[in-house]
């Protein structure tokens, strides 16, 4: 489908209205990882307001396409897409990381309407996808499933070995999307652990690798749109993109990892949202 | 019980596989490079569409199972015990219970009875990892017609299940047409002089035990705990109270095994002694299967002679 300069403006637009949930999301919680889910927000826009094919009022539809977060820190940004998108009431964003809540620290698939998986021990989402992705060819239901992972996460060994996985089985109905924030908890990923070159990396397992402005909506879609015509090899979307995102003061910055902002910075980061 | 007619419970294991594909589109089995061994084969050779050779990846695999049964599969994935359980600890657990999802699996070749493999191929903490799981179903197998069941039966509920399988061969126990409960253990005998609780390889060396005893007069039962989670409370319970001496065997650490999970039942209802026999916190090593049951005092006669002693 095509897609239209008005419909990215749009999806602009409701991206700034997730990142907004997001801030208070946390700032209620008074915990949580605010930087990686700001990362991450664009593409989750796109993916469910404009290529995924899901429907809010059918969260368990068996031909739904899927999406595993498998950074499951950055799910303040899950639950918001999937709040402004109709599957859960904005309200439940408040009881976000409360007791009792059905938005838990980490995503719970048996909680919550619309997550597909639950995640939070990192480096274990492709392999999960994987097994999505399977099952939809072998039953040929035409599915797709996209898989969001962080650059710092792939420092996992599980991850390399679902990635031989993917290619081997030919998973073209699969998309893993790295967001690349080159960031994590101690400190630069180049510094901690470097995963570059990551394109060759990815290329040599056998994905075709689209490396991308990953808070850049309109190249996102024309990537994922490409991801949809690659046959029989997987596709690895490099999300160039800056933690926090979004709010000046937090971008690029390690310690908005996994931490809420107070009273003045909340309101700094609204009047920014807004 | 047939001593002479002796299988392996992963070569049932294979065969229960293949009986369940033929009924079920649904069961779609995983191994990792080790299918000739866990007995997958006999799967992959009757259904190669619905069969996924992972490679030397248990993490992978598990994933894999999980993601296939969140799309309506029910996914057995078979290796060795010690790579299920132990190298992919972590995947069962986030991935696999927390979530509670439909996958099975099958950890082979469990114990010092693996044999020449040594140490590193035994798996000895196996019932203690898995059962501190929540929404785990452990089977421990005896013999054939068992794990044909236990087969079955994972296939039946909806929730994670691991079956404990071992390479070592073993008498057939049971009747074609026994029928089994989960959570429910099977009790030979009547006897009050003693009970001995035991679990896969050492059901058939308990009943032999049992046999040779009651020539010289003495009368114990055993039980089989297949179903070591959920674990039959009450048969535990019973057997307290009416027999003399409390006795658990198995081809496991002591520490966590069928012999702690016994312990538990009766600290909290009939507090009473427990001889555990088993591995004593310490690692395997190389050797055939039956000298190793015979250094780990796991075998008929180390059993007699416990019941004997004081």
């Amino acid at each position: 489908m095509k897609i239209t300069d008005e419909d990215i403006d749009k999806l602009k637009q409701i991206a700034k209205e997730v990142r907004k949930s997001i801030i208070e999301e946390v700032y209620d919680a008074k915990s949580g990882h605010p930087g990686g889910a700001l990362s991450c927000t664009d593409i989750l826009v796109s993916l469910y307001f404009s290529q995924m094919n899901i429907d809010p009022k059918k969260p368990d539809d068996e031909n739904r396409d899927r999406l595993i977060l498998s950074k499951g820190h950055a799910c303040a940004a899950l639950y918001a897409t999937l709040a402004h998108r109709g599957y859960l009431d904005k309200e439940l964003l408040k009881t976000f990381r409360k007791l009792g809540s059905k938005l838990q620290g980490h995503p719970d698939k048996n909680k919550l309407p619309g997550i597909d998986m639950s995640s939070g021990s990192l480096g274990q989402g492709l392999s999960i996808s994987n097994g999505m992705a399977m099952s939809s060819k072998l039953d040929s239901r035409g599915f797709r499933v996209y898989c969001i992972v962080g650059d710092g996460e792939i420092q996992e060994g599980q991850f390399w070995e679902a990635a031989m996985t993917s290619s081997h089985y030919k998973l073209d109905n699969l998309c893993v999307i790295i967001d690349k924030n080159k960031l994590q908890i101690d400190g630069r990923t180049s510094e901690v652990m470097n995963i570059d070159p990551l394109d060759k990396k990815m290329e040599s397992f056998g994905f075709e690798v689209l490396e991308i402005d990953g808070n850049n909506i309109d190249e996102i879609i024309t990537a994922i749109q490409k991801s949809k015509t690659i046959k029989n090899k997987p596709t690895a979307i490099i999300a160039n993109t800056i933690k926090g995102k979004g709010v000046s003061f937090m971008e690029d910055l390690v310690q908005w990892h996994g931490k809420a902002p107070n009273e003045e910075e909340y309101e700094k980061a609204i009047k920014e949202l807004i | 019980m047939d001593i002479e007619n002796k299988k392996a419970t992963r070569e049932s294991y294979g065969e229960a596989l293949v009986m369940l594909g033929e009924e079920n589109n649904d069961i779609v089995v995983l191994d990792a490079d080790l299918s000739t061994a866990t007995k997958s084969d006999k799967f992959k050779k009757k259904f190669p569409e619905r069969f996924f050779d992972m490679g030397i990846s248990e993490q992978d695999m598990l994933g894999t199972a999980a993601g296939m049964a969140t799309c309506g599969k029910i996914p057995f994935a078979s290796t060795f015990a010690v790579f299920a359980a132990g190298r992919s600890y972590d995947q069962i657990r986030n991935s696999i219970c927390y979530p509670n999802l439909n996958v099975k699996i099958c950890g082979s070749h469990a114990g010092v009875t693996v044999g020449e493999d040594g140490a590193t191929h035994q798996m000895l903490e196996d019932i203690s990892i898995m059962k501190a799981l929540p929404n785990m179903t452990i089977f421990s197998v005896s013999d054939d017609i068992q794990t044909k069941w236990a087969v079955r039966k994972a296939s039946e509920i909806k929730t994670p299940v691991y079956i404990r399988t071992c390479r070592a061969k073993t008498p057939i126990i049971y009747d074609e047409n026994e029928s089994f409960e989960i959570g429910k253990a099977k009790v030979f005998g009547d006897g009050t002089d003693a009970t001995v609780f035991a679990t896969g390889v050492t059901v058939s060396e308990s009943l032999m035990a049992k046999e040779e005893l009651e020539k010289q007069g003495i009368n114990i039962r055993v039980v089989d705990i297949f179903s070591i989670k959920p674990i039959d409370k009450e048969t535990i319970i019973k057997c307290a109270k009416e027999t003399k001496k409390l006795i658990s065997v198995e081809d496991h650490n002591i520490i966590g095994g069928i012999g702690s999970s016994i312990s538990d039942v009766l600290t909290e209802n009939y507090p009473q002694k427990l001889y555990k026999m088993g591995i004593n916190d310490r690692f395997g090593e190389s050797g055939t299967s039956s000298e190793l049951m015979k250094k780990f005092k796991i075998t008929k006669d180390d059993i007699i002679e416990k019941v004997l002693g004081e």
